[in-house]
């Protein structure tokens, strides 16, 4: 075991990578703790970066038009992002990978109609889709979640659907079905075990992608409701200020940014690394 | 032969996904009859209003019915009254659509040269330093969201330098000065996407024995990339261009309202933010229309590229 994890503490754009996505983990688990003032109280409008709080303290980023502290907001979005990105995933996950398996493990008609409305979803771009859901069902944090989920389960469908059928050709499986081991076992412990190294690659990359959705919902003004501290919705807020006021928008950009960049990093890591250890043996 | 039946299988495809699309798109915004005559007539018309609305244009029938009826009118070019432009639908699609087809022509312009130019150098030596640096870029562009990178070009361009609008209203005609930051910040993704397509395409044709062959055979290094690797290296990138189009159409949007450009996608914003409901049935209709067909196209391609791949197994979906 020990072995196998060296390759990828040691490989640099794995640590860069981590370093960033944990970061932003870190600051939204200890937001609290961290943020210098209260995300949504009024203090002082559109304070400059480094400005002296009257009270006493600086605002390091500034505040936005309503006198919030936006390093504070930042740091309580990070807690958004964290929370709904991942919540979204995770469904979008459950759904995609029991869909997948039963669909590449027993084939045949509830493939076909799996299959079909899998591609029937992905034809739509996705931000069209998105809008559609929000126009229709509303925009709450539940909703979000539900309109991510049916959004990207389809892909991941896909992914593990592939591998299923690859798996289930092996004669280990063969094996397994000999031995009258039930469907869902092997589907679990002999299909998914298989999946996990192109999966956790694609979990890496679709968080971020579900981070950059929720943030655009909020730029489009379609996200999380006010005064709910979001990156996406801070840009929509401050953009018609921007020209006076750039860093309403830019810090959230920043962050936002940052956050992709650091999954990003760590899924080509791992890409790299599994792809090296793949030829070695 | 082979062509026609492919066309004909993908067609027959593309026409059933757009039966499946609006029947999905006409049940999640009509099922709802009462919620309709809300977003038609408006929050503040009268229970009365409403009834005499609905009676007065069939919504009292089945709901097949008016699936039919609704199909039938879509398909013959008759696609309702904006509620929040007061015009026909018909006669405003196809200039927002020409507007967005500028942008993203524009875009498409700055990201297959460059994306294709950038994944080739770097492809031809991995590991070198422009490989490394390639790599680098396209990861970064790849990971600034789009309403992102408009902000970020936006500020020096625009709030720092000043030397480009920071609106595309397009008020007085065609301004190239106000296309460049949308087209820009609309490249920005795909271009790197497209690079590290074509670098990890790249990297495999120049392992290949072929490629081998002709270097042990002396050809120059202009030779074998010209002549032996690209053609197979760009297989992928090929197909993968056509399939940024569905992408494209959701950068649109973003890049749209963020420089209130004029195009599709502001029009579908509009509409969602106005609960206009035919025209966000007739912009989602649209868009899928787009995606069905750049789908077709990219197959097209991939087999026009690769020989090996027939048009008959294509269409069967053999591989």
């Amino acid at each position: 075991m020990r072995k196998a994890i060296l390759p990828y503490i040691t490989n640099p754009v794995v640590v860069i990578g981590a370093v960033l996505s944990f970061g932003w983990l870190f600051v939204a688990i200890f937001a609290p703790l961290l943020a210098p003032y209260d995300p949504i109280k009024t203090i002082a409008p559109l304070m400059q970066p480094g400005a002296a709080n009257p009270a006493g303290g600086i605002f390091v980023l500034g505040t936005d038009m309503l006198g919030r502290d936006i390093l504070s907001r930042l740091i309580y979005g990070a807690r958004t992002v964290v929370v709904f990105a991942t919540l979204a995933t995770l469904t979008a996950y459950l759904v995609g990978v029991t869909l997948g398996l039963i669909a590449g493990y027993w084939r045949g008609r509830v493939d076909a109609v799996l299959s079909y409305f899998a591609n029937v979803v992905l034809s739509f771009p996705v931000l069209v889709l998105y809008i559609v859901i929000i126009v229709v069902i509303g925009s709450s944090p539940f909703n979000i979640v539900l309109a991510v989920t049916f959004g990207s389960a389809p892909a991941i469908f896909r992914i593990v659907r592939g591998i299923t059928m690859d798996v289930a050709s092996r004669d280990y499986v063969a094996a397994a079905v000999t031995q009258g081991e039930r469907a869902w076992r092997i589907m679990v412990f002999d299909v998914l075990p298989n999946a996990t190294g192109p999966l956790a690659v694609d979990f890496c990359l679709r968080l971020g992608y579900t981070a950059i959705t929720i943030g655009t919902l909020g730029f489009l003004g379609l996200g999380l409701p006010p005064p709910t501290p979001d990156w996406g919705t801070m840009v929509n807020e401050g953009r018609a200020m921007a020209i006076a006021f750039p860093h309403l928008v830019i810090f959230p950009c920043i962050a936002i940014s940052s956050l992709m960049l650091g999954l990003s990093l760590l899924a080509d890591g791992l890409r790299e690394v599994s792809d090296a250890q793949g030829r070695r043996t | 032969m082979a062509v026609t039946l492919f066309i004909i299988r993908k067609f027959g495809g593309a026409i059933a996904t757009m039966l499946t699309v609006s029947v999905l798109v006409f049940l999640a915004l009509e099922v709802n009859v009462a919620d309709v005559a809300v977003k038609v007539l408006g929050q503040f018309s009268t229970a009365d209003q409403r009834t005499a609305w609905l009676a007065a244009n069939g919504y009292n029938d089945p709901v097949v019915l008016r699936y039919l009826r609704w199909l039938g009118a879509f398909v013959t070019g008759d696609w309702g009254t904006s509620t929040y432009y007061r015009t026909e639908i018909a006669s405003l699609i196809p200039g927002r659509l020409a507007a967005s087809g500028i942008l993203a022509g524009g875009a498409l312009l700055v990201i297959v040269p460059v994306g294709l130019i950038a994944g080739v150098l770097a492809g031809m030596k991995p590991g070198s330093l422009l490989d490394r640096l390639v790599s680098l870029v396209s990861i970064l562009t790849t990971s600034i969201p789009d309403f992102a990178s408009a902000v970020f070009l936006s500020a020096v361009f625009v709030f720092w330098l000043k030397w480009l609008p920071g609106a595309s209203t397009m008020l007085s005609g065609f301004s190239l000065a106000e296309i460049i930051l949308p087209v820009l910040v609309l490249a920005l993704y795909s271009t790197g996407y497209l690079a590290r397509v074509t670098r990890a395409s790249m990297v495999d044709v120049m392992g290949t024995h072929y490629v081998r062959t002709a270097r042990l055979k002396g050809a120059s290094p202009a030779r074998i990339v010209l002549r032996h690797a690209l053609r197979n290296a760009l297989i992928t990138p090929v197909t993968v261009i056509m399939l940024q189009f569905p992408w494209l159409l959701s950068g649109v949007i973003v890049v749209e309202v963020f420089y209130a450009y004029k195009g599709f996608g502001t029009l579908l914003y509009d509409a969602a933010l106005n609960s206009d409901i035919y025209l966000v049935e007739a912009c989602a209709m649209i868009s899928v229309l787009v995606v069905v067909t750049t789908q077709i196209l990219s197959d097209l391609a991939y087999s026009w590229l690769n020989p090996r791949v027939s048009l008959v197994d294509a269409a069967m979906g053999r591989s």
